[in-house]
């Protein structure tokens, strides 16, 4: 009787969640081609202008934009759906029942939902490059590739929140879309922030991760002369969000659903399974 | 050494005992019922026995483990079908068997087990194409694919045509060959007779009758009612007093049925009597649950 290695079992849980996804085509198309649509008409819209305060073109500008909207699309949103909708259907009380460690079930969705994230961005870019003409700097690649990791992972966490919060999967869908789409108005992912944007709109986005994900990401693709350094504080109030977001996950999440454990006889209640 | 040990199990819900000081053993190789109607507490023990929810009071031990510690080593030795949860509906039926056995240290082959519970045509379809039935018999296959020592089936068969039913019977009789322990929850006492080699009926959280299906309750001993329609005839000539005498319908009850039998038809062929309408009858496994489970009803 040999035990299979933990490393192995959540290569294989990345697997199945992956696979799982692409088989859902709702998710694959709001995740990856809902970025993309709106890229293409934003960029054919606005007839890929200059944006001068930033000395960037539009097309520059939505590129990153919308490619780290992709990826909290598929961290945040995915996971905190389709892991709410799993706890419903009696899929997570079933994965309790196995010897299968929580840590595994939970790692190999973030894993998955991170390679999703790179997928979508990587489209993203790539057709940027491919048909608006989207600039890259080799200098800033290595921020870029840290803010990303940081960013999905602070954001996979924020779903798992979601997930363990949200009565059931309806509700989590209501609330992933309630708060990312809002969120992404007012961190400057779908409209060009103007020279000078009111301050209680900076106070709000300030405060939300989101900002600190999507301006250091399209900082690195700002010309030189116009890139604000490397802003660790962002990094760092990422990585605060997430560790929080994880501990509060983990304190709260919930295996069963929260009404009579979906069972038919009226005595049953759901009871929190500890970690 | 007993595979499952409970003893003076309760568990409250707030102001409710939904499990009153329950005691059992299950031996091993043994096919144990739980028998009762809904929310009786069946469930809830059952429950308690995976590792699902803690107890209020008392001692349960299942295969040298509390479950309550919920264990990895435990986790690996069990196997559970759970009265109502789903699998992955787009993955196929080798892929949701695959990727459920990978965490266990043995299992079984994933072929022999599709032919186990009699899915070899369905093999590669999406679980969300299968029937009701199928998807049971999938659910029985991912209980199982671990290579347990105990198994857990929660209803088995609820919300099932009567075909599907004894297909998932033959299921469970094909586990019981490969000398499986088996803890099944049931309300219908038909599968309990066809499944179980020991019955406790429980009812508001209590237990109130174990045994075998065959002498459940004392039926093995309960008497039996002889009963007749004498026709034309007064009551008074018969050689053995009557328990009962209703006009003309006359009722025996007896331990000893083949005795009273002899007598009575003997004496009615020597005088060519009719004995019309003539029923010998033991209460029927249903109706002891009847009588134990509906007694104290709220």
């Amino acid at each position: 009787m040999k035990r299979p290695s933990a490393l192995s079992l959540l290569w294989y849980q990345a697997v199945y969640e992956w696979r799982i996804f692409w088989r859902t085509p709702i998710s694959a198309f709001f995740t990856i081609f809902f970025p993309l649509l709106i890229y293409v008409v934003f960029s054919a819209v606005f007839g890929n202008q200059d944006i001068d305060y930033l000395g960037i073109t539009t097309a520059q500008f939505y590129a990153p934009s919308l490619a780290v909207f992709s990826a909290v699309s598929a961290t945040y949103t995915n996971i905190s759906i389709t892991t709410a909708y799993q706890r419903d259907e009696g899929i997570l009380k079933r994965v309790r029942g196995t010897p299968l460690p929580a840590w595994i079930f939970l790692g190999g969705k973030i894993l998955s939902s991170i390679m999703i994230a790179l997928i979508g961005t990587l489209i993203m870019l790539a057709v940027g490059a491919g048909f608006f003409g989207l600039q890259f700097y080799a200098e800033t690649v290595a921020i870029l590739v840290v803010v990303f990791f940081v960013g999905v992972a602070a954001f996979a966490s924020l779903g798992l929140l979601v997930a363990a919060v949200a009565p059931s999967g309806q509700a989590a869908t209501a609330i992933a879309n309630a708060t990312l789409l809002p969120l992404a108005f007012v961190s400057g992912v779908f409209i060009i922030p103007g020279e000078d944007p009111p301050a209680w709109l900076d106070a709000v986005s300030n405060f939300f991760p989101l900002s600190h994900f999507v301006e250091p990401f399209r900082a690195a693709f700002t010309p030189p002369v116009m890139r604000p350094d490397i802003q660790w504080t962002d990094l760092a109030y990422l990585v605060l969000w997430g560790f929080v977001a994880l501990v509060l996950a983990i304190r709260w999440f919930r295996w069963e659903p929260s009404t009579g454990g979906g069972g038919r006889t009226s005595r049953r209640k759901a009871e929190p399974a500890a970690g | 050494m007993a595979v499952v040990s409970v003893d003076n199990l309760t568990k409250r819900y707030g102001d409710v005992e939904a499990v009153r000081g329950v005691r059992f053993e299950i031996e091993e190789g043994e096919v144990f019922a739980l028998l009762g109607p809904n929310g009786a507490g069946k469930t809830t023990i059952v429950e308690i026995l995976e590792g699902y929810r803690g107890r209020t009071g008392g001692d349960a031990q299942v295969l040298g483990f509390d479950p309550s510690e919920n264990q990895r080593d435990f986790k690996e030795r069990i196997g559970i079908v759970l009265q109502e949860s789903s699998v992955e509906r787009e993955l196929s039926v080798r892929e949701a068997i695959d990727t459920y056995g990978r965490v266990y240290p043995k299992r079984l082959d994933t072929g022999d087990l599709i032919g186990i519970v009699g899915l070899d045509e369905k093999a590669d379809a999406r679980v969300k194409t299968l029937s009701g039935g199928q998807k049971r018999r999938l659910e029985v296959a991912l209980g199982i694919v671990g290579d347990p020592d105990l198994i857990f089936l929660d209803e088995p068969t609820t919300g099932f045509d009567p075909s599907a039913r004894r297909q998932a019977w033959e299921v469970i009789g094909n586990l019981t060959d490969l000398g499986k322990t088996i803890l099944l929850t049931t309300h219908y006492m038909d599968e309990a007779q066809n499944l179980a080699d020991r019955v406790a009926v429980i009812d508001h959280g209590l237990i109130v009758a174990e045994g075998t299906p065959d002498t459940l309750g004392g039926r093995a001993t309960a008497r039996t009612e002889v009963r007749f329609i004498l026709v034309e005839q007064s009551p008074d000539i018969l050689p053995v007093e009557p328990t009962t005498i209703d006009g003309s319908t006359v009722e025996y009850h007896t331990d000893d049925p083949t005795t009273l039998l002899h007598t009575l038809t003997g004496w009615a062929i020597e005088r060519g009597i009719v004995l019309q309408g003539l029923a010998v009858t033991r209460p029927s496994l249903e109706d002891i649950y009847l009588a134990l489970t509906d007694g104290d009803a709220p």
